[in-house]
């Protein structure tokens, strides 16, 4: 029993931090129907920047509260630029060119970036500043630290503050009629090419927070990092359905908790075969499963509504 | 380079809507003067070098068979298909470089084809959409209000989803939404399309309304008797060029033949 809620404990973590990259792809989807898979890549940014500017200010003995905030700020405050420069760049020119190629284009883009990152940083794992006492909670014989609460608790508030700025706010009402006739949109004074810049800026800075989340929560980070958490963030988002935000959210968690379940009970069920560092195939069992079966995901609209 | 782009328009939209629209006016001429406008889709030329204008408070009816370039020219005028050539001045100005999101802030809007409200989107969002381009909130509240006195149908669906709404309910909500920017020209892109006789009627009743009101209308309809029934004026266009032009259209023998059916 401790296991099994130990592993949802650390599903929901890992979730979170899914569900918050999830978004990011989702929303860039359902207003350009465009994968942007340079999105990983952005996160890997986010963590990088955030982890040398910490680094940096607890060196010169900055306390880590505030220390902590800043390094955040200037991650997303970097990671919007930079969202921003690869719409611009990147996708914007080819806004009319065949489906394609701008996927062959975040591809390169996001080996671009690998590449940068490689320079500035280096090949070397970086290791997450210990800021605090690995101060722990007990719920039921499980355990969750400090830094886990912390961050299910600032992703579910950023998922609600996302859900209100989509759903309540003037901005969210133009992006979601975007999304549905770019030309009407246009025809209400809607400047659109101003909007899906902001998406991106705004996928961009969920990026960057959690690129933070993951390098506090397993203490590293590296140019690579970027790859693997991307594409599985994308499996979230088809899993909840991709181009819809609540899917996203809800395929982020319930991929978390899956690969979080399967890495714990995969040894048990092989009969010590096979151990938990093939959690990462539940990721893409998932993928494969959703594709084959429902490939509008969770939440998902049957394809033919869209078109 | 694009938020300086965005931005200067937006300080002179506020200063715009500080007082009424109207109190602009007041320059004698057309309110739309279009010269020479010419628009090819690859090789083929759409609308062959037109020239025509709308006054302060005019309806003025565009007809004109299938394909002969009615569309075309509309969303030329709205600014999202770019013409090859010609002037278009609106209010004196040109709108050559103005890209169409700022049309809108200036004072022109179109109903498209087809509608295109926003089908996830409610009723009332929908409306929200229409006032875009506006930031007088307690403004906006007033018109909503008149909107929904103006089409009582829509009142009752406001918190649907527009896409669960009939044809001629659509039709109304795309009026209403382009109305909820203020504009000083209404261009209607044929309102009547695909609606039951009655629906139609209402539609042109509405447009009547508005009209009197004083708005500035160009309204393309297939539907050319009725289109000219309303109109001050009217413009006949056959492939891609204005064929006749005038006052008593629904008198004229040719135009009888051609479109009102004898």
């Amino acid at each position: 029993m401790e296991i099994f809620l130990q592993q949802i404990i650390n599903g929901l973590v890992q979730g979170s931090v899914y569900a918050l990259v999830a978004l990011g792809y989702t929303m860039v989807y359902g207003i350009l129907g465009l994968i942007n898979f340079a999105h990983g890549e952005v996160v890997m940014m986010g963590a990088m920047i955030s982890l040398s500017v910490l680094t940096a200010l607890i060196g010169i003995g900055l306390s880590p509260f505030l220390a902590l905030p800043l390094s955040l700020t200037l991650a997303m405050a970097g990671c919007m630029a930079l969202g921003y420069g690869i719409e611009r760049i990147a996708y914007r020119p080819l806004r009319h060119a065949p489906r394609l190629a701008p996927l062959i284009t975040a591809i390169g883009v996001s080996i671009v970036l690998q590449n940068l990152a490689m320079m500035i940083w280096g090949r070397d794992y970086h290791s997450f500043p210990q800021l605090f006492s690995n101060h722990t909670h007990q719920i039921f014989g499980a355990i969750i630290s400090d830094i886990q609460l912390i961050i299910v608790i600032a992703a579910l508030c950023i998922m609600a503050g996302l859900m209100l700025l989509i759903h309540r706010t003037r901005l969210g009402r133009a992006m979601r009629a975007i999304a549905e006739n770019q030309h009407a949109a246009q025809l209400m004074g809607v400047d659109v090419n101003r909007v899906i810049s902001i998406t991106f800026m705004i996928g961009s800075a969920l990026a960057a927070v959690a690129g933070l989340m993951v390098s506090a929560n397993y203490g590293l980070a590296h140019y690579y990092m970027g790859f693997l958490l991307g594409l599985k963030a994308f499996t979230a988002a088809v899993l909840g359905g991709i181009g819809n935000l609540r899917g996203a959210m809800l395929g982020g968690l319930l991929l978390g908790l899956i690969e979080s379940l399967g890495a714990g009970y995969i040894g048990d069920i092989t009969g010590g075969f096979m151990g938990s560092q093939y959690q990462d195939v539940f990721a893409f069992l998932v993928l494969i499963a959703v594709l084959v079966f429902r490939p509008s995901g969770l939440l998902g609209e049957r394809l033919a509504e869209r078109a | 380079m694009m938020n300086s782009d965005t931005l200067s328009p937006r300080k002179q939209k506020s200063s715009n809507l500080a007082k009424p629209r109207a109190e602009m006016a007041g320059k004698n001429g057309a309110l739309l003067e279009v010269k020479g406008l010419r628009i090819a889709y690859g090789g083929i030329q759409a609308v062959k070098g037109i020239d025509l204008h709308v006054a302060e408070g005019e309806l003025v009816a565009l007809i004109g068979s299938n394909g002969a370039g009615k569309t075309s020219t509309l969303k030329a005028l709205a600014g999202i298909l770019p013409p090859s050539t010609g002037q278009i001045q609106f209010d004196g100005k040109s709108l050559n470089s103005v890209p169409a999101h700022q049309r809108v802030v200036m004072g022109i809007a179109l109903v498209p084809e087809g509608r295109g409200v926003f089908a996830r989107l409610s009723v009332s969002e929908n409306l929200l959409m229409g006032a875009y381009s506006r930031s007088d909130d307690s403004e906006i509240k007033e018109d909503l209000r008149r909107m929904y006195e103006l089409f009582p149908r829509l009142v009752e669906r406001r918190d649907q989803v527009a896409g669960t709404l009939s044809g001629g309910e659509q039709q109304m909500l795309a009026m209403a939404r382009a109305l909820m920017s203020r504009p000083r020209l209404l261009m209607l892109d044929e309102p009547s399309m695909g609606l039951a006789p009655l629906m139609v009627k209402k539609i042109f009743e509405t447009i009547k309304e508005v009209a009197a009101q004083g708005m500035s209308i160009l309204l393309v309809e297939q539907n050319a008797r009725l289109a000219l029934q309303v109109a001050n004026r009217g413009y006949v266009m056959e492939s891609g060029a204005i064929a006749l032009s005038g006052e008593s259209l629904l008198g004229n023998d040719a135009v009888r033949r051609a479109y009102l059916g004898g």
